[in-house]
């Protein structure tokens, strides 16, 4: 070994981040004290990041099986069929940590690490969508950190070629020390050509392939497994760089190889890098893997094993290949100008062997690594949440002015229009994009086929503070809604799990009840969840973020043509609400807005209703029966009828509406009350017979709110209450997030 | 009309060009590699959007002195068309087979959008079954579309009707609001001297389909096919 490495103590265990305990764990399973290499693919495989420990016992609790699923957790990502012969590959990953420390290249590796993770499946990336939360934007340091996210996505992903059609921006205080950065993606692949992480077959070749590995984002594992302090700007150099161009031709290479049949097995090197992949490969096939790591290709000089092994540069993969057709794969990579190295082989296990110039410095039960330790942590609800849910938001005045508290609220920076960002991400290419950003849910078309995918990210915040398991249900309840909204059946879930340090007794049980409400949810929808991530430790000194389960679903639409969107089209038809009255002030924008408070109680989820309107919005828009639907969100049904009439605006010139709303409630709370399971939608005068009848055949509460037209948004609740010009809603909604990054 | 799309590494409208040529307009296509200098069977090359060898230089500058931009010369010295769309337009530029630059975006941002663009120049194959004062509604996506040239060159390509698009407003005012990227005189896009060389910033094969919104970019290729002036569907716009 080399002379000049530290000495294993466990006070340099914990200085690399693993526990007393979890040092003598290694030492009892290896029989010795680790090399300083060994060491290091511990503390990477053991971290948080990599080995879910205080998650793992609670995630088994998701339902993961469904008749359309071809692949759920375990590998890079999920799959689920859609029919005609195609699978879409999907999966949602945080890279909060790295964003905050450098948000231009935090975010555009993320986008990095997500694309990877699609196409090591075979399939090819065509949607990226972002799920962003950051603190006031009337911060100079948050708005730092926008710019910095918004333009190190548009950078990435628009380099290598993938379109942004959606996800969300939402702001709230807790976000400003530790902002979050959840980037999804979705790839198209046959469905009987998907690749797998595995490391199959005794002396097969393993090739390290794509970019050259320098010192860039060692133990970035390890620094997204811990907490923030003032000293966070010292973590700058565990930030990887991004390099989206050699990432395209890694794209257009690992296809191409796959498509000769040579590939056995692929995964991307990100987290923990070369450590990661060595020992997950072949743990994943009860084998072992021989490596020798001075054909490693390096842009730097003098790396060390330690290094070498745990660099998290970017654009790389591990690659076992067929017997005998070396040449093929590297005739491959050549042509796209990548290293393809044979860098050693699958072996019987059940080791991993690694050499550094024939030298020895690691040899570890491949086991031992990728089965890293499991805490069953004590939780409990926090001492504080009974009194904020008791408060009760109509102790509140009514607001003096209903017009001016929904152009306030349409101004809100959360529900204000995104276009500011969304411009700056290429939309369209692949000729895919039906739904531009801006609806619901972003809908792709299937080229050769008649189908199409919808898709969708959510999760409030707010709402799973107050309540963890009812707003996480929400949250895959409204994600699915939205898809639903566009036409498309949900057919699986990933999910993004960004809460505070799982240490502390109130996170963890914060997200122990939000797994339980994202299974409850998926169960009643009968949705898979198909992969996702967990991202713990967002805390910057000792203040966590809101606990934010984020969830994207992908649905399919048998019928491309035939797909709904948000606005309101044309004037004259008629606007029904479908769904339960329930709504409650509590958690909602309003709240927030209007009175700064975090309060309240959520309304309640019933999730056979959910599961009903759902279907019946889907079976209308399939059935060609309305010209709009729109999930009612943040805002409430105010906000949705004021989105109706603006969100098209730069398409169909703006259309107005004339509602009218049941009494029975304080009219706040009717209007911008919030609650599950309720969707807007707008049906021409002679389909409405037919809208009727489909209605009374899918036992859902529904009834007919008012009219599409004129000028003005009019909300009648025995007098006019909402009299405003479209206009001025409209003004307020692109100007109240854009205003502060101008 | 035989049609070749580019492939440099690094593009990526390669597939929705040849998805465009094949599936909409049907036409032959097959896809030429960045080292390829032979294109004898072709009468149409596209050089199309994407960032050609990460245009981490200058836009297009390495991708101008490729294989098969050098190729390039000859074919359209033998009266080959060139459709260069995007990053294509950068690179014609950058090789000097087109007047003028492509600069970073006035606004410093990467922009996707709509754009309106004013027909100005209905005398090349791309753009003779339009009207003079038609205006066609496009897609831009870009980081680097400013155009500009200085003012000789822009006074040579004025004198020669080498402006064929400029970006304007729906109703064909050419006016600053409707500029997305700082472009002088909001020139969109420009031909050579024999009008058989058209880059533009905007992306046609994005406005090719009603299900993409809008089927403007189509008549390029129409042009080019001289179905539109065949059929006297440019009439009746």
């Amino acid at each position: 070994m080399a002379g000049t490495e530290p000495k294993v103590t466990p006070d340099l265990a914990q200085s690399l981040g693993l526990t007393l305990d979890e040092y003598h764990r290694i030492v009892q399973r290896l029989g010795r004290e680790p090399s300083y290499t060994e060491l290091g693919l511990f503390s990477a495989l053991w971290s948080e990041h990599c080995a879910y420990k205080h998650s793992r016992v609670f995630l088994g609790r998701l339902p993961t099986r469904a008749p359309h699923l071809l692949q759920g957790p375990g590998e890079n990502a999920g799959a689920v069929d859609i029919g005609d012969g195609w699978a879409v590959v999907f999966k949602m990953e945080s890279h909060n940590h790295p964003s905050f420390i450098e948000p231009f290249q935090g975010a555009a590796t993320g986008v990095g690490g997500i694309l990877r993770d699609i196409f090591t499946m075979g399939a090819r990336p065509i949607a990226i969508l972002d799920s962003l939360r950051f603190g006031d934007p009337a911060d100079l340091k948050t708005r730092h950190l926008i710019n910095g996210v918004v333009s190190g996505i548009s950078w990435y992903g628009n380099c290598f070629g993938c379109p942004t059609v959606g996800g969300e921006i939402a702001f709230a205080p807790e976000y400003a020390g530790n902002p979050l950065v959840n980037v999804m993606c979705v790839g198209l692949v046959r469905s009987d050509r998907i690749h797998l992480a595995r490391a199959e077959g005794v002396g097969n070749p393993v090739f390290y392939v794509g970019n050259k590995t320098g010192r860039d984002g060692i133990h970035g594992a390890t620094m997204a497994s811990a907490t923030f302090d003032d000293e966070a700007e010292a973590k700058r150099p565990t930030v990887q760089v991004g390099d989206p161009f050699t990432e395209k031709l890694l794209l257009e290479a690992c296809l191409e190889a796959m498509a000769t049949g040579a590939v056995v097995g692929i995964q991307d090197m990100g987290a923990a890098g070369l450590a990661c992949c060595t020992s997950e490969m072949p743990a994943r096939s009860g084998t072992g893997m021989d490596v020798e790591l001075s054909a490693v290709p390096q842009r730097e000089t003098d790396m060390t094993p330690y290094e070498l092994l745990l660099s998290e540069s970017q654009e790389r993969m591990l690659l076992v290949g067929a017997n005998g057709r070396d040449e093929e794969l590297r005739r491959v990579f050549a042509k796209w100008e990548l290293d393809a190295v044979k860098i050693g082989e699958v072996t019987g296990g059940p080791d991993l062997v690694v050499r550094h110039h024939g030298e020895e410095v690691a040899h570890v039960p491949v086991e031992a690594l990728a089965d890293g330790p499991r805490y069953e942590k004590p939780y409990a609800p926090p001492a504080w949440l009974a009194e904020r849910r008791a408060f009760d938001p109509l102790s509140l005045p009514e607001p003096q002015d209903y017009g001016e508290t929904l152009v306030r609220l349409m101004g809100a920076p959360t529900i204000a229009s995104k276009e500011w960002a969304f411009r700056q991400y290429d939309q369209q290419v692949g000729t895919n994009t039906l739904v531009l950003p801006g609806s619901d849910a972003a809908v792709l078309r299937i080229k050769g086929t008649r189908r199409a995918i919808a898709i969708s990210t959510d999760g409030s915040g707010r709402q799973v503070f107050l309540d963890p398991r009812r707003g996480a249900a929400m949250a895959v309840c409204e994600a699915a809604r939205n898809v639903s909204c566009a036409g498309g059946r949900p057919l699986g879930v990933t999910d993004c799990m960004n809460f505070g340090s799982p240490e502390r007794p109130e996170i963890l049980w914060q997200f122990a009840e939000a797994i339980e409400g994202i299974a409850e949810a998926c169960r009643a929808l009968e949705v898979p969840v198909v992969g996702g991530n967990v991202s713990f430790y967002n805390e910057t000194s000792g203040t966590a973020i809101l606990p934010t389960p984020i969830c994207g679903v992908v649905g399919v639409l048998e019928d491309a043509g035939r797909l709904g969107t948000q606005w309101f089209k044309a004037a004259g038809h008629r606007i029904a609400l479908l769904g339960p009255d329930a709504v409650s002030l509590g958690g909602s924008e309003y709240l927030w807005t209007l009175h700064g408070r975090l309060a309240g109680r959520l309304a309640a989820l019933d999730l056979e209703i959910e599961r009903r309107v759902q279907s019946a919005v889907r079976a209308a828009v399939g059935a060609g029966l309305v010209t709009a639907a729109h999930d009612c969100a943040e805002g409430g049904l105010a906000a949705t009828l004021a989105e109706g009439c603006v969100t098209g605006a730069r398409a169909n010139g703006g259309v107005g509406c004339e509602v009218t709303v049941e009494p029975g409630r304080r009219l706040d709370e009717t209007l911008f009350g919030e609650g599950p399971s309720r969707v807007v939608v707008t049906v021409e005068p002679a389909r409405q017979r037919e809208f009727e009848a489909l209605m009374a055949e899918s036992a859902i509460p529904w009834r007919w709110i008012g009219t599409t037209g004129g000028e003005r948004v009019i909300v009648r609740a025995g007098e006019v209450v909402v009299n405003v010009p479209v206009d001025r809603i409209e003004h307020a909604w692109r100007n109240g997030f854009e205003r502060h990054m101008a | 009309m035989r049609f070749g799309v580019v492939v440099f590494p690094g593009t990526w409208s390669d597939c929705d060009f040849h998805y465009v040529i094949s599936e909409v307009i049907r036409q032959p296509v097959k896809y030429v590699w960045h080292r390829d200098r032979n294109l004898a069977d072709l009468d149409c090359v596209v050089l199309p959007g994407g960032f050609s060898y990460g245009d981490y230089l200058r836009a297009g500058a390495v991708a101008g002195k490729s294989p098969v931009v050098e190729a390039l010369r000859d074919f359209v010295a033998n009266g080959g068309y060139v459709l260069g769309s995007c990053n294509g337009f950068q690179i014609l530029c950058e090789a000097g087979m087109l007047p003028g630059v492509l600069m970073r975006n006035e606004c410093l941002q990467y922009r996707c959008q709509s754009t309106n663009l004013l027909v100005e120049n209905v005398e090349t194959p791309f753009t003779r079954g339009l009207r003079a004062g038609q205006v066609l509604t496009m897609p831009i996506s870009h980081g680097e579309g400013k155009y500009y040239a200085d003012v000789p060159t822009l006074a040579a390509l004025k004198a020669r009707q080498g402006i064929v698009f400029r970006y304007a407003t729906a109703d064909g005012q050419v006016v600053k609001a409707a500029n997305p990227n700082g472009s002088v005189e909001n020139i969109a896009g420009v031909v050579n001297e024999t009008g058989t060389v058209l880059g533009l910033m905007p992306h046609p094969e994005r406005a090719a389909e009603t299900a993409m919104g809008g089927t403007d970019g189509l008549l390029l290729f129409q042009s080019l096919l001289g179905t539109l002036v065949e059929d006297g569907t440019f009439l009746k716009r």
